[in-house]
């Protein structure tokens, strides 16, 4: 044991002592825990894109993060704001926005959503936490918003042989394939069947990620992995995902076949970016609600809004907007449902 | 953990309890040092009276400080000495508190306390013999005994209530005093039924202090209690399980509404530090001047569970206990929860102190504050069923006036809400400022 001597107590001064408000001890997690936890949890999908797709979908990836990680410390800069870069939010910015766009897009695509995104819908909104739209969202509408055929048909083929290097080349190599969901709207199920050969090797590929689409959206059993993590470590928790894909699946089911009761619900929800909005995008803290029944209802207004879409609307996926028009109603859902109050005095609620 | 654990319903967290530096360690009499300074208000109300002037010799358990009429307690000399000094101390309801200094007689011995038989004594006899003691609620506020236990007429109580949560990390006075002292815990408790002239007594306690519940589960059963029942509740590991509307909440159901007392509901609240108190005043006679603290956290070099006397400085218990540590970074009086923090060692224990902790850096938190992220996280957390994110947001947003249907009144700073916050948002200290502007 370390003894100090009498007089060290008394005659040198005690060490300067913080003294600040009460509590003097704080839970161990930050922001920027949390932001990097959800990063990681985002990674191995795109290490599986990487060998469906081939490095392309790293290098759009590694575009989008840098520049978003860049165009928030310029416009924190221009703002005479403290760079707060390494808080992870940028990057997660990146990943999602880079996970949303199709991989055979041109590499300043991505760069312009991400600069797009973080100076006007982050930045110019307040920076982080004042934030009304998820950025990574946005950038996607805005890119689809300008540049519509590059948007909807950059897909790639899978490459089942795994020659990992044969789209290399942006644009050029990119076999321009339809989504799933694509051909599900234009040439109905049937076609979409032949193309798996079978319903339940379709389900699988899907489930596992073997298919055009996103890179991020393509396996589901990696976001779900991803998911659980983060509702085991308490990050988010499972009332908007459940209640997101709950109601597409629940939704189509009743109304997305020939007469009622005769949709797919299991393609519906593994299809068109579900898992990767309703956990990763929906559950984003400074755009969705706080409180638990509002989380449900917002989870079921994603639902809806995305089956509606789906099914009487232009697009065939449907997410984005579904979870963007939510965003909006976000401040309302928190007023309707507030926490209840412990026995408050009477006359003394809001 | 068994399911059978009473606990509140809404919110609460689990801070890292830190009790396993001092909970093992018997409870240590420090020897006497030669100074004390005695600050005349320890307790909610008025400053006392001094009954002594400079000069004056005193003796040991002597009246020094006397009620003046409306709130208050009695202050007694905590030695036998001469009054140096008259003067002010920094006291813990308020900065410059007036305070006596009395320089210890060196030559005298320590008082001796017999004791009497108690269960002759009437209701109203207890009560005063309370009130004389000076006794206060220990650990809390400092609400004077003797009027809690004096209920407005037409309140019908039916419980009492001994708090022996101890939910505050760190400190871990309660429950080596539950653990040494069962007995006197027990018949302090019959001693407050009997005054209240109730038999429904309650003992909450938290399961991580099992050998506790299970000494005062054998002395509850080796007393005569007369009639009287007294329960030893078992309480999950819950901050703040110890505030005193959750207690209520977790033993009885019973919720005391916002603005409302205990009494509202039936129920009386005292802490295990009180009860010995009272035990002391009416079985020994003696007042309310000495008792356990917890001395305790990273940066002292030995941590103790000491039995002082008021008015004992913690410049002599910091020597006494040799010294603190190089990396020391935050004193604090009280728990790390609720207490405050303090820059200097020139402070005095006075009878609502329960611990001093000395954190180091890796004890404390001292990361910057960022914006809101809107996690939700201090929303679930509050036992009070407030947003305090949204408290914080008006705050800042200069917007303090306009809190008050936030709730903010309700609020007891229990930091729950600071301590689970990921952007490290000072919420505790945007509350203070909002109930500072805002009209109840
Ligand atoms: S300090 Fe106040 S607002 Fe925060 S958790 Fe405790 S009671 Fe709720
Ligand atoms: S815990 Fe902190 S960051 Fe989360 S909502 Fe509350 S104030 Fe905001």
């Amino acid at each position: 044991m370390e003894q100090v001597k009498d007089t060290q107590i008394s005659e040198h001064p005690l060490p300067a002592c913080t003294v600040s408000i009460s509590p003097h001890v704080k839970s161990r997690e930050s922001t920027a825990k949390i932001m990097w936890t959800v990063n990681a949890c985002l990674l191995p999908p795109l290490l599986l894109s990487v060998f469906i797709f081939g490095f392309q979908t790293l290098i759009i990836t590694l575009v989008s993060v840098f520049s978003c990680v860049i165009a928030e410390a310029v416009s924190q800069k221009l703002l005479h704001r403290s760079i707060t870069i390494k808080d992870g939010s940028a990057v997660l910015t990146g990943l999602l926005l880079a996970y949303i766009i199709p991989p055979g897009v041109p590499y300043w695509m991505p760069i312009l959503g991400a600069v797009f995104t973080i100076y006007i819908t982050k930045h110019l909104f307040g920076g982080l936490g004042f934030n009304i739209f998820n950025p990574a969202l946005i950038g996607r509408a805005f890119l689809v918003a300008t540049f519509p055929v590059a948007m909807t048909s950059a897909w790639i083929m899978p490459m089942n042989d795994f020659s990992i290097f044969k789209y290399m080349q942006p644009g050029v190599d990119a076999v321009s394939t339809a989504t799933p969901l694509y051909v599900l709207k234009h040439y109905g199920l049937a076609a979409l069947i032949e193309k798996y050969g079978a319903v339940s090797t379709m389900y699988k590929d899907f489930f596992l990620g073997v298919r055009p689409g996103c890179i991020g959206e393509v396996s589901n059993l990696l976001l779900l992995l991803g998911g659980l993590v983060l509702i085991f470590k308490k990050y988010i928790s499972w009332h908007i995902p459940v209640s997101v894909i709950a109601t597409i699946g629940v939704l189509t089911w009743i109304f997305g076949g020939e007469g009622y009761f005769n949709g797919d619900p299991i393609l519906a929800v593994l299809t068109g970016g579900v898992f990767l909005g309703a956990i990763f995008m929906a559950t984003d803290y400074v755009t969705s609600p706080t409180q638990k029944y509002a989380q449900l209802a917002f989870g079921f207004g994603v639902g809806a809004i995305t089956v509606l879409i789906r099914l009487k609307g232009g697009y065939p996926e449907g997410v984005c907007y579904a979870i963007l028009l939510m965003n909006t109603l976000t401040p309302a859902l928190d007023s309707w449902f507030q926490p209840k109050r412990f026995a408050p005095a009477k006359g003394a609620t809001k | 953990m068994s399911t059978s654990l009473l606990t509140f319903a809404k919110g609460g967290v689990h801070p890292p309890e830190s009790k396993e530096i001092t909970e093992r360690l018997a409870i240590e009499k420090m020897p006497l040092p030669e100074e004390f300074e005695i600050p005349l208000l320890q307790h909610f109300g008025a400053p006392c009276q001094p009954l002594v002037k400079k000069k004056d010799r005193v003796e040991e358990g002597d009246l020094i400080g006397q009620v003046t009429g409306g709130l208050g307690a009695n202050v007694h000399a905590s030695v036998t000495g001469t009054i140096t000094d008259i003067g002010t101390s920094i006291g813990p309801v308020s900065l410059n508190v007036p305070s006596v200094t009395i320089s210890r007689d060196l030559e005298a011995p320590d008082k001796t306390y017999t004791p009497s038989d108690w269960k002759s004594l009437s209701p109203q006899e207890l009560l005063s013999k309370i009130k004389d003691a000076g006794i206060v609620g220990i650990g809390g506020a400092g609400f004077p005994a003797h009027v809690k236990l004096a209920p407005p007429p037409g309140t019908k109580v039916d419980k009492l209530i001994l708090n022996g949560a101890e939910c505050e990390p760190y400190l871990t006075t309660d429950h080596r005093v539950m653990l040494e002292k069962p007995e006197e815990v027990i018949v302090g408790a019959q001693i407050l039924l009997r005054v209240l002239g109730i038999s429904e007594g309650h003992i909450g306690v938290e399961a991580n202090k099992s050998d506790a519940i299970d000494v005062l589960r054998k002395a509850a059963e080796a007393q005569k209690l007369d009639g009287a029942k007294i329960s030893i509740d078992a309480l999950q590991v819950k901050y703040p399980q110890g505030s005193e509307k959750q207690l209520i909440e977790s033993v009885t159901g019973r919720k005391v509404p916002g603005g409302g007392l205990p009494f509202d509901v039936g129920v009386i609240v005292q802490n295990i530090g009180t009860t010995k108190a009272v035990y002391d005043a009416v079985v020994l006679n003696k007042p309310l001047y000495e008792k356990v603290i917890t001395i305790s956290g990273r940066g002292i070099s030995r941590p103790a569970n000491l039995q002082v006397r008021v008015g004992t400085r913690i410049r002599d218990i910091v020597q006494y206990l040799g010294g603190t540590k190089p990396d020391l970074a935050k004193i604090v009086m009280g728990g790390p929860m609720m207490g405050f923090a303090v820059s200097t060692l020139d402070i005095p224990v006075t009878k609502t102190v329960s611990g001093v902790l000395f954190l180091t850096k890796e004890e404390i938190d001292d990361q910057p504050h960022g914006p809101c992220i809107r996690c939700g996280w201090c929303v679930e957390a509050c036992p009070m069923g407030l947003s305090p994110n949204e408290i914080g947001l008006y705050v800042e947003a200069g917007r303090a006036a306009d809190t008050a249907p936030f709730g903010v009144f309700d609020c007891f700073e229990c930091g729950s809400c600071a301590f689970v916050c990921p952007a490290k948002r000072p919420l505790v200290q945007f509350i203070r400022l909002a109930k500072q502007k805002a009209k109840r």
